[in-house]
């Protein structure tokens, strides 16, 4: 399968990005360096192409019916409007996906996947929808969807939009509003810990809502900014990455995502399992870790015990803002304590590392 | 991209600086441009012998990993101590402060088989990487 452009290709290029192929899509990883776009959207903004990701449209009688049958989160608690992050689980516990919720209106939900599991989660929602009265589309060609983040992602977007921003809270929406001439679905979401806002667009006007934004921005130090500092904010703000953190094989409850399953909502797919790992506490978990020594963890690197295996990084990196070489691994739980000292194999190499608490960044404020 | 007259180059985009027998290695301005924000340099040990075309050290930058590969064939003579705490100097001086090593030669014949600044400039600028 060959890598395809998002709506935005010619603009990454016109600004300099680095293109690389990610989930089947063609996307910059940087423009101007990693470090230096993680602290613009850390202190200032940063705009981001995320229309790799994938949207599904819910629709019909049944479509609450579902959806609470679907994904593991209540989505019966949300009014018109609202957002809610829930995973997808297959019965067995593992994770199909994590999303994002929409409630648009009674019976009308809009979904955001994950871009490299699209066809995967298209498939499963298909299957799952069987004897419901619904409708599930996916309409992931129809949308573009840029990432406005940092903390002055408000200012830069109330000079382009008469709507009242400042009563936009965080995990809700507007369906339809008028950006720079545009009509966008904006919510007050986004990956990176820090304050902004998610865009969704006709392709067609994408390019035209990067450059009215970033023209906007400019006065303010915007950067655009690319996959490679996605990572580092998402993965210093602990959120979890699938295929990393959450997968086929890593439930929610083991990922440390149990406020996130409500099990008094009725059933759902992997309800049994996942009471399972709840009541009875799982036989692994998602920790955070700090290299004591020097060396940078990566994923998939053994995470060792007095030299024997206890798990595995699924996520590693020098994490910009703390100037630290920090990591996330799946581990034995009973290990799974701040303070519990480690060794991490790199290149064959026991490098010494610790358990610390996460998030390893919180954003001060709203 | 910016190279430096009098130094050689590998394939692998490595640069060599000989003076009296002792071989100065780092890496070019067109690798650390290509890996970005350098956060990691895993050094080797002093008196360690290294052969050409083995990896003697790794360049780790946010979202890369890399191997260095010897130009040369050698005995360690000294490792650059700066990098341990500014791992960037690779970014910002890759061809002054972000030395790697040095070796001493065992066979100078080897710098024969390296490129000069210009004909590894072509060597870029064709693809070659």
């Amino acid at each position: 399968m060959t890598a395809k452009p998002t709506p935005l290709y010619q603009t990454h290029i016109k600004y300099g990005g680095r293109m690389v192929e990610f989930g089947g899509w063609l996307l910059p990883v940087q423009y101007t360096g990693i470090k230096e776009e993680h602290y613009a959207v850390r202190k200032r903004a940063g705009l981001f192409d995320v229309s790799h990701m994938g949207e599904v449209a819910v629709q019909g009688p049944d479509a609450l019916r579902f959806l609470q049958h679907l994904v593991t989160n209540n989505v019966g608690k949300l009014v018109n409007q609202q957002v809610l992050y829930t995973p997808m689980c297959y019965l067995d516990g593992g994770t199909v996906d994590d999303l994002l919720v929409y409630k648009k209106e009674d019976n009308k939900y809009l979904l955001v996947i994950n871009a490299a599991n699209i066809e995967k989660d298209c498939r499963w929602i298909k299957e799952n929808a069987i004897g419901f009265d619904v409708i599930c589309e996916n309409i992931s060609d129809q949308v573009a969807q840029l990432a406005l983040q940092g903390p002055l992602a408000e200012t830069i977007l109330a000079r382009l939009t008469t709507a009242p921003l400042a009563e936009l809270n965080y995990y809700w929406f507007w369906p339809e509003i008028e950006v720079a001439g545009k009509k966008v679905l904006l919510s007050r979401t986004g990956y990176t810990g820090e304050a902004g806002f998610e865009l969704y667009c006709q392709p067609e006007e994408a390019a035209s809502l990067w450059d009215d934004i970033m023209t906007s921005g400019a006065e303010d130090g915007i950067l655009p900014t690319g996959l490679g500092c996605r990572d580092t904010l998402r993965f210093e703000a602990g959120l979890p990455l699938y295929g990393h953190e959450l997968s086929e094989v890593i439930s929610p409850i083991e990922a440390g995502l149990g406020i996130f399953v409500k099990f008094d909502k009725g059933d759902f797919n992997g309800r049994q399992s996942l009471y399972k790992a709840k009541s009875e506490g799982p036989a692994r978990k998602i920790v955070g870790f700090e290299m004591v020594e020097r060396g940078v963890a990566r994923a998939e690197y053994p995470v060792l015990l007095e030299g024997r295996r206890i798990g595995v990084v699924t996520t590693g990196s020098y994490a910009p803002s703390l100037d630290k070489n920090l990591g996330l691994a799946l581990i034995e739980a009973e290990y799974a304590n701040v303070g519990q000292q480690v060794d991490i194999q790199v290149r064959g190499k026991n490098v010494a590392a610790q358990i610390i608490s996460k998030p390893f960044y919180r954003r001060e404020g709203k | 991209m910016n190279t430096v007259e009098g130094l050689k180059y590998t394939k692998n985009h490595e640069w060599v600086r000989v003076e009296n027998n002792i071989a100065t290695i780092g890496v070019t301005d067109f690798a650390q441009s290509q890996l970005g924000d350098v956060v990691f340099v895993e050094l080797p040990e002093e008196g360690q012998s290294i052969h050409a075309g083995d990896s003697f050290s790794v360049i780790e930058s946010v979202k890369a990993v890399s191997d260095v590969y010897a130009p040369v064939s050698g005995s360690i003579a000294k490792v650059n101590q700066e990098l341990a705490d500014q791992p960037d100097l690779v970014n910002q001086q890759p061809y002054d402060a972000g030395w790697i090593v040095t070796v001493e030669l065992t066979d100078s014949h080897e710098l024969d088989e390296l490129m000069e600044a210009k004909e590894y400039e072509r060597f870029v600028s064709e693809g070659g990487h």
